[in-house]
């Protein structure tokens, strides 16, 4: 560490490099471990947000869709602030546009969803052969 | 051929998808650690492309025949399997000679590591580097697998990819060591943690390795660390390795976390105030 790092460091300006590398590490692994490029993980997040804003009006500033890994297990999570329900005919209508015959309860949804993705088993496979 | 035969050898793949990062060093050192234990190891050279665990055992100027003749039934076993002079427990088997680049695959290396397995304890087979054709050799015939890496993110990346393939081909356990470890460095936090990277691949650790200057110095000299009893930290970090993997409960103490005895920092207070000794 040279001097000027440490005072940086001390002045709360910069991360230790080590911490930094931990938090590169867990971005890029969560997209490598379920093959979503950054691209295609962007075309998600506006599809995502297209099909929830015809139920409900979201805050697109705060709105965030991600991938996060813990042990081995990624998620897709979508953290999205809804302002407000839409009025019943507004939902009946994006409810016939994708094709569903009843307008779904005007109940605020959850506003987390995590969503594990299968990329790779939660669990080990079984030993082949215990000694 | 031995009378006694094992029921179930311990068959080992040393694999880290990034190069470079000590696969080799520690297939030498656990395999002379295994065998002072008592164990009879086989280490397979499967980087027969770019083969140097020859060179790190002291073993390179006696390599007759190799797997590939034994195949081919142009040599016996016994002939292509090198026996350590110090350390007979151990054999080292090249898996073939670099100008044949072609001939190894997976079935290939299967039926070689089953003749070799009736005769050993441990197999612990040197994986190439990368996840390609000659990873998928190596791992063909592989039970269990350890995974080495040092604290740096590409070496980190690169064997989480090597995690993921082991899982899907169902190779289990998968343990981790982590190499080159600089207990300063990480004490700053100015290198990823011990904790970070058990973390990150979510692996049970069956080892850590210190950088350590000794580790060029053994090379240099063809004689693994493990071999003379030599008291340096890497040397008791591979045969702790050892143990472990025999089932010994060897307490892993992260060396950014231990701290000096008192004895020793007063000592060494003494020492940089007065430079006497
Ligand atoms: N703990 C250590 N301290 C110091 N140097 C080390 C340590 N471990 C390995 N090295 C050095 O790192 C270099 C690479 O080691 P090694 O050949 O074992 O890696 P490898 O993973 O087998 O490489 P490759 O992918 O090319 O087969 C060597 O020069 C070795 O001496
Ligand atoms: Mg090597």
């Amino acid at each position: 560490m040279t001097l000027f790092d440490f005072l940086q460091r001390l002045l709360g300006r910069q991360k230790p490099s080590g911490t930094m590398a931990k938090e590169r590490l867990q971005l890029v692994l969560a997209h490598d471990r379920s093959d979503l490029n950054p691209e295609l993980l962007e075309q998600m997040r506006r599809e995502i947000l297209e099909v929830v804003q015809r139920y409900v009006e979201i805050d697109l500033e705060e709105g965030d869709v991600s991938l996060e890994t813990e042990d081995r297990v990624t998620a897709l999570v979508a953290n999205l602030p809804i302002k407000r329900a839409r009025p019943l005919p507004a939902l009946v209508a994006a409810a016939a546009a994708v094709g569903m015959a009843q307008a779904p309860d005007a109940e605020p949804a959850p506003q987390e969803l995590a969503v594990p993705l299968a990329s790779e088993p939660a669990e080990e496979p079984s030993p082949a052969d215990p000694d | 051929m031995d009378a006694v035969t094992s029921a179930s050898p311990r068959i080992i793949l040393i694999c880290s998808g990034k190069g470079g990062v000590g696969k080799t060093t520690l297939t030498a050192n656990l395999g002379i650690a295994l065998a002072r234990l008592g164990e009879r190891t086989v280490v397979l050279d499967a980087d027969f492309g770019l083969r140097n665990l020859d060179l790190l055992l002291g073993l390179e100027n006696r390599i007759v025949y190799t797997a590939q003749e034994v195949l081919a039934e142009t040599c016996r076993l016994e002939q292509a399997l090198v026996k350590h002079k110090q350390e007979p427990n151990l054999a080292l088997l090249p898996a073939g000679n670099p100008r044949m680049l072609e001939w190894l695959t997976p079935e290939d290396m299967q039926r070689i590591v089953a003749m070799v397995a009736e005769r050993a304890d441990y197999v612990l087979i040197d994986c190439p580097a990368g996840i390609e054709d000659g990873f998928k050799n190596a791992a063909a015939a592989a039970r269990e697998a350890i995974v080495i890496t040092t604290p740096e993110v590409s070496a980190v990346r690169d064997a989480d990819r090597v995690i993921g393939l082991l899982n899907t081909r169902g190779v289990a356990p998968v343990q981790l060591v982590l190499n080159r470890v600089r207990p300063k460095m990480m004490a700053s936090q100015e290198m990823l943690g011990v904790d970070d990277v058990t973390d990150i691949l979510a692996l049970p650790l069956v080892g850590l390795v210190v950088e350590d200057e000794q580790v060029i110095v053994s090379t240099n000299r063809g004689e693994p660390l493990t071999l003379n009893g030599n008291g340096s930290p890497a040397a008791k970090a591979y045969q702790n390795i050892a143990r472990r993997l025999r089932g010994e409960d060897v307490p892993l103490e992260d060396p950014s976390k231990a701290r000096r005895g008192l004895r020793a920092r007063l000592m060494n207070k003494i020492r940089k105030t007065t430079g006497l000794f």
